[in-house]
């Protein structure tokens, strides 16, 4: 532990810059895994286990494309979208089978795909670490922001998942398909006797959750390594970020990122080895104090 | 019939199935037949305990093998310390396990299904990444290394593997005994109520957070006991113990042989320790093989082995009107 360390550098400027766009970097890539989770999880009452993996295959799929392309915005899309067709294909296949079903059932069939997932990656990309090369367009000096550093990089980073951010409240607040979702979130058969198809909605959300995780990856995989079973890691903080922010508020799981984010980026200078105890610490204290979460309807 | 139908009879068949098992290992004494024993006693164990969570207590917990690893780790650290002997060491360790139970358990039982997997499974990579990070005690990354010491107690030598074989056996039988006599029990009963009608269970006075919790710390202290066996048998402990893939592994087991049948979780270990074998032999993809085996059996099946022929046992006996 270092709290000498932690004191100076919130005392400093130019640390405090360096520390908060980090903190926020990780946050933000940690909100939109969290986001897809907490909306898969509200409208069609699915625990996502294997929602680490939708992220994982994101970055691979970006490395891919970039690797063939040299173009970041492809990339992006490839990952993207990927991921949301891959997303589908699971939803047609497995999970549609397992809706209202027991939670032991859910976890059994994201363990499997876990398990498979982990190793068809293996199998196509290899087992070692890999990383995509920083795209030529943001390989420039950082910006000097009151002595601290912040990459040109994190600052697109910041723009991409905002505007995706702002992009889904706008679709699930003020359109028609929104609405739609909103309402089979709450009765689905109520919706589907108004000749509404839910199983489309339900596929529609479920993609739309595997699209958030493929871009967090796709955006992830410049500036952090990726390797098979790294889905896991990603799925245990993102499912912390729910917690924290409340299962199925899209808002609370933004304020809830970004404190993790910042805890992380903070505590690796204060306590480097208890940095995720701390993060389980915050959980802890939000289940004991307000079980529901900071945002949350759901009782835990 | 009655004379055996109560804790008499189960002791009876472990008795049974213990010495059938000593005579098979002196008797055959081959050594991947001994392997395979030790390996039974320890996951036939670890799946036990976890069902009584969720077959008999209907707690999915995804975090099982944290209790596994603290068993383990703590069996492991007192033994290479010096100075104690197998049992009290066994027993320090299930001590240590019972309580890092309760403490992960108080958290953890008071919430909903799906909060509870999730919880159990985060824990479960804390302790995991505080084991790889506090590396002077742990050994982090390399886990426990320099071997456990195994000093002979009432003429064991748990050194010599056929008699581990024998103690892991052992363990097993008698767990299985105690076990059995828990879900039996009023307390069994209980549990099996909160399962299917909380909401009843809480309007009859009932503690739904004691007893789950009580559930929790038995289970984790069996799997503790599993934890101690592992690390007897590899001679050392290490941080894929309370990795979430072994947890993932007891709940295959489980599934595999069966949740509503008390010895379901056993078959399912030895089935899965078989197939785990064979695989390995012609491919290095574990992963693949194993989850599509769980897919079909989940969704096409929907129930383990033994709960499967039970059930068509059953069928087969209404059919015919009797």
């Amino acid at each position: 532990m270092d709290l000498g360390e932690l004191v100076s550098c919130v005392g400093s400027l130019s640390c405090l810059v360096t520390q908060v766009s980090a903190g926020l970097t990780i946050g933000l890539l940690l909100f939109l895994v969290a986001s897809g989770l907490t909306l898969i999880f509200g409208v069609l009452g699915l625990v996502n286990f294997a929602h680490g993996t939708l992220y994982m295959l994101g970055a691979y799929f970006a490395l891919s494309a970039y690797a063939a392309t040299g173009s970041f915005l492809v990339s992006t899309l490839a990952g993207t979208l990927g991921v949301a067709t891959f997303g589908l294909l699971i939803e047609r296949t497995l999970f549609r089978r397992i809706y209202g079903a027991d939670v032991l059932m859910q976890l059994l069939v994201c363990y499997a795909l876990i398990l498979i997932m982990d190793d068809v990656v293996k199998i196509i990309w290899g087992g070692d670490f890999l990383k995509m090369d920083m795209p030529d367009t943001f390989r420039r000096p950082p910006f000097i922001i009151g002595g601290g550093i912040v990459p040109l990089f994190y600052l697109v980073l910041f723009g991409v998942t905002l505007a995706v951010a702002l992009l889904l409240a706008l679709c699930m607040g003020r359109t028609r398909f929104g609405r739609t979702v909103r309402a089979a979130a709450v009765n689905s058969t109520m919706v589907a006797s108004l000749g509404v198809n839910t199983n489309m909605v339900f596929a529609a959300v479920f993609a739309i959750g595997a699209a958030l995780a493929g871009l967090a990856g796709a955006l992830s995989a410049p500036i952090r390594s990726v390797v098979p079973g790294a889905g896991v890691s990603i799925l245990i903080e993102s499912f912390i970020v729910t917690v924290i922010g409340g299962m199925g508020s899209i808002g609370g799981a933004l304020v809830a990122a970004l404190l993790i984010g910042l805890t992380r980026s903070f505590g690796s200078i204060g306590f480097p080895l208890f940095t995720e105890g701390l993060m389980f610490l915050m959980m802890a204290v939000v289940l004991l104090l307000k079980p529901s979460g900071l945002a949350g309807k759901h009782p835990a | 019939m009655s004379r055996f139908s109560g804790w008499r009879g189960d002791v009876l068949v472990a008795l049974i199935a213990f010495s059938l098992v000593a005579a098979l290992s002196l008797g055959v004494g081959s050594h991947a037949l001994i392997d395979f024993i030790i390996r039974l006693g320890i996951f036939g164990l670890l799946a036990l305990s976890l069902n009584l969570l969720i077959g008999t207590a209907g707690l999915v917990s995804f975090g099982h093998a944290a209790f596994f690893g603290s068993g383990a780790y703590a069996f492991g650290l007192l033994m290479q310390s010096g100075g104690w002997s197998v049992p009290a060491a066994v027993l320090a360790a299930l001590t240590g396990s019972a309580l890092l139970a309760l403490v992960i358990g108080v958290l953890c039982v008071r919430l909903s299904e799906i909060y509870f997997a999730f919880l159990t499974l985060a824990f479960q990579m804390l302790i995991h990444s505080m084991v790889i990070s506090w590396v002077s005690l742990t050994g982090g990354d390399q886990g426990l290394m320099g071997g456990i010491p195994k000093p002979p107690f009432l003429g064991v030598e748990l050194a010599r593997p056929a008699h581990l074989a024998l103690f892991s056996a052992f363990c097993l039988a008698l767990s299985a005994v105690l076990l059995r006599q828990v879900i039996r029990s009023p307390f069994g009963v209980a549990l099996r109520m909160l399962r299917d009608n909380p909401q009843r269970a809480a309007f009859l006075g009932l503690s739904v957070f004691r007893y789950r919790l009580g559930a929790f710390v038995i289970a984790g202290t069996f799997a503790g006991l599993a934890g101690v066996l592992m690390a007897l048998y590899v001679s050392g402990a290490f941080p894929t113990f309370l990795y979430w893939t072994t947890s993932g592994e007891a709940l295959f087991m489980i599934m595999l042989g069966g949740i509503g049948t008390f010895l379901g979780p056993i078959l399912g270990a030895a089935v899965f320790l078989f197939l785990s074998d064979r695989i390995s032999g012609f491919t290095e993809h574990h992963g693949l093989f194993f989850g599509a085996i769980l897919l079909l059996l989940v969704l096409g099946l929907r129930k383990g082995m033994l709960d499967w022929a039970v059930d068509a046992w059953r069928a087969r006996g209404k059919g015919r009107g009797v």
